[in-house]
């Protein structure tokens, strides 16, 4: 940060840069790639070559057993021809935008409540600690305990049967659509909620009082201070939830009981099946979609300007 | 059970001992009743064989046995099928003896991973059921050539092992361990009672609408469906075990409609969730596996593993050396296939409810009363317990189906892959999709 700050200010510097100006920035500028090679490594090692190389076997013939180097484009063809890609691509985009929506309404106001309305900072801790208990457990177990709470003689339709509100379990409740979102908003909200929680923590709280004094009322100081200065918390949010969303196959496999697919559980079958090659040609696809739409985000707020603010 | 099974073998070996009065050590009294080890080296013990195969075969307690009767050290890998095929085809040498699955010699055959085993180095080839050794029932009958019969997995054409023969050879692809039949799971008291279910074809009765469910594996899930179809009198397949793109085409259709009604509550991946789904009764009728049926049981639930008129869907596994194995390592391999089918494996997996490939030596590690139950499907004369002494069945039930070969011995098709399985996927994927 202190480097970025740095190179900043040499070129804002009004007067024009002497040679001696010049070389420093340039040692900077290479001691900034030493400090990133590391990472870069990493990086090129364990992402960018596998990538490679499933970019390469996307292209690969193959036959029961083998996959067969070569270069053919049915792969894709195939992948693009098939009206399933379509429809598991509108579904897995379908829970992304739902499950998008509800996480981002709960994580804001989550992190709101947490933010601005704890005083104490002591409390603060222990409620946003709360908020991560149900991590201590696996995913996998979160997820499943849905399912006896759910189910057609679960709890809640017992409840509710023996309330007198319904006289027949409700059907829609398990193995449904409507199950597989309650899972992922339950899994997610936190991914919404610490991103957010941690930009809103940074606002000035002077401003929200200048608001008020100049007369705003809450929610026109939430939606012109708040909300404009938690950006890029909820960016990252979204980020994380998008991606995690499209990118699921257990969740959605288990608590729609296998009435729906996404696109990475169809892409299971194919791996389970030893058809590598349409999995990969996929999986390829895939990425370019899910970094699309991460680089949407990103255009639409610069994360990295407001972290180094 | 595992202790008292290996209680009955020492109170044996005491009683050799004492007839023939002979002084020795436990190595002797092993080797006077199992004729084992046979394989005498001064390096065996630093031998370690490792075997990796599905959780529902490769036990450690057979290990465990194997090990200390052979005097060599096996190490038992339960592994996931879709891992076993992929570490067996791209690293062999990480694996020893491998449990294989019939319907995955299509994808082994030619590769050069795995060892062909002459019949002759074999030793109970001999007493093996004739469904191994001639593909036929006891009584002569031929049993079902449809999805991949034994005659169409178990043997290699030639020495060389690359093409599979469809009638029997010299050269085993595997040596056969386990086999059993598998039918739909019912809730008998979500259904009506035991005998209202009879035929295939109940699977898609109207009236299950909304409580049945599909295992979600294509090849397994599409032949429940076609013994259903066929039951129905929709249509007749050629071989509902080798289907044609028309006929998937057809079954696919007919399943995606049902899909779009409600017909079906869940489709499983797992053993935990057929048994949750039917436990929970979400689903009365469904494809399912015995040991999930007999988990429903043990938690006081009625489940019925319903004998259908159309007859089962068998599967057979065995095991296999890899063919990286040589000089001694190769010996202790032969030496343990030998083993694996003498009787205390096959004692132990019958309490789970699968058959011995040869039953004679299985009996020898049961009492009469489980081997009543077990094997002659008569009425347990006594308390059926589980390899590892928990309660299975009370006195008095018997076993679903009847006697080994009321059940085996009406076979309508085998686990299978089929020639289209390229299709099939990509068409099951559609199904789930949609």
């Amino acid at each position: 940060m202190a480097l970025l700050n740095q190179t900043a200010d040499g070129a804002m510097g009004a007067a024009p840069p002497t040679a001696e100006q010049i070389a420093d920035e340039r040692s900077g500028e290479r001691a900034s790639w030493w400090q990133t090679a590391p990472l870069v490594v990493v990086l090129l090692l364990f992402f960018g070559l596998p990538m490679l190389v499933v970019l390469a076997v996307s292209f690969f013939d193959f036959s029961r057993t083998e996959i067969i180097p070569a270069f053919i484009l049915d792969n894709y063809i195939d992948l693009f021809r098939s009206e399933v890609t379509l429809r598991l691509y509108l579904s897995s985009l379908k829970f992304a935008a739902i499950v998008w929506a509800v996480t981002l309404v709960l994580g804001f106001n989550i992190a709101y409540f947490l933010v601005f309305h704890v005083r104490s900072l002591l409390w603060q801790i222990g409620l946003f600690l709360v908020c991560t208990v149900p991590f201590l457990t696996s995913n996998i177990i979160r997820m499943i305990s849905w399912i006896p709470f759910l189910g057609r003689n679960g709890i809640f339709n017992q409840a509710l049967e023996g309330a007198g509100i319904t006289s027949q379990p409700l059907e829609f409740l398990l193995f449904s659509d409507f199950a597989v979102i309650v899972a992922y908003v339950h899994l997610f909200t936190l991914f919404m909620v610490v991103p957010i929680f941690n930009s809103m923590a940074r606002i000035d709280k002077s401003l929200l009082e200048a608001a008020r004094d100049a007369g705003a009322g809450r929610f026109r100081t939430v939606a012109e201070i708040v909300l404009p200065l938690s950006k890029t918390g909820i960016a990252l949010g979204s980020i994380f939830v998008v991606t995690l969303v499209m990118g699921d196959s257990f969740v959605v496999r288990t608590m729609s009981g296998g009435q729906s697919a996404s696109v990475v559980s169809a892409l299971q079958n194919e791996v389970a099946a030893l058809q590598y090659p349409p999995a990969a040609a996929s999986a390829v696809i895939m990425v370019i979609i899910v970094t699309l739409m991460v680089a949407g985000i990103l255009r639409l707020v610069d994360v990295r300007k407001e972290l180094a603010r | 059970m595992t202790r008292k099974a290996s209680e009955t073998a020492n109170k044996l070996n005491r009683r050799r001992l004492l007839k023939g009065a002979a002084a020795g050590g436990a190595v002797v009294a092993t080797e006077a009743i199992t004729g084992f080890p046979t394989v005498w080296a001064q390096n065996i013990k630093d031998i370690t064989l490792v075997q990796a195969g599905g959780s529902y075969a490769v036990i450690k307690e057979i290990g465990e046995q194997a090990s200390k009767d052979l005097g060599f050290k096996l190490t038992m890998q339960a592994i996931t099928d879709d891992v076993q095929l992929n570490r067996t085809l791209t690293q062999p040498q990480t694996i020893d003896i491998n449990n294989i699955d019939s319907t995955k010699m299509p994808y082994l055959v030619g590769k050069g991973v795995l060892a062909p085993i002459p019949v002759s180095k074999y030793k109970q080839w001999a007493d093996t059921v004739p469904l191994f050794t001639k593909n036929a029932y006891p009584d002569g009958r031929q049993a079902s050539s449809q999805g991949l019969s034994p005659a169409k997995a178990m043997f290699y054409e030639g020495a060389d092992a690359k093409k599979l023969a469809t009638k029997p050879t010299d050269f085993l692809t595997f040596i056969p361990t386990i086999y059993n039949a598998d039918t739909l799971g019912i809730r008998p008291d979500l259904v009506g009672g035991r005998d209202k279910v009879t035929t295939w074809k109940d699977l898609l009765d109207p009236k299950f609408k909304g409580k049945t469910a599909l295992v979600d594996y294509a090849p397994v899930g599409v032949i429940d469906v076609a013994m259903a179809l066929e039951a129905r009198g929709d249509f007749k397949y050629g071989d509902k075990g080798n289907m044609t793109k028309d006929e998937i085409d057809k079954t696919i259709k007919i399943m995606i409609d049902l899909k779009k009604g409600g017909h079906f509550r869940s489709f499983w991946s797992t053993f935990d969730q057929s048994v949750n789904l039917m436990a929970s009764g979400e689903v009365v009728i469904q494809s399912m596996w015995s040991p999930a049926v007999t988990a429903v049981r043990s938690r006081g639930i009625d489940c019925y593993y319903v004998p259908l008129k159309e007859g089962y869907r068998g599967w057979f596994v065995g095991v296999a050396p890899m063919a990286h194995l040589s000089g001694l390592k190769l010996d202790c391999a032969y030496e343990y296939m030998n083993w694996y089918n003498s009787g205390w494996q096959g004692g132990f997996i019958a309490k789970q409810g699968y058959y011995s490939a040869v039953p004679s030596t299985a009996r020898k590690f049961l009492t009469p009363e489980e081997w009543d139950y077990w094997y002659d499907g008569k009425p347990a004369a006594v308390d059926i317990k589980d390899p590892y002494g928990t309660l299975m069945e009370k006195k008095g039930t018997s076993r679903d189906g009847g006697a080994i070969w009321d059940r085996m011995g009406n076979i309508a098709c085998w686990n299978t892959v089929m020639d289209e399985d390229r299709y099939l996927t990509r068409r099951w994927n559609e199904f789930v999709s949609s």
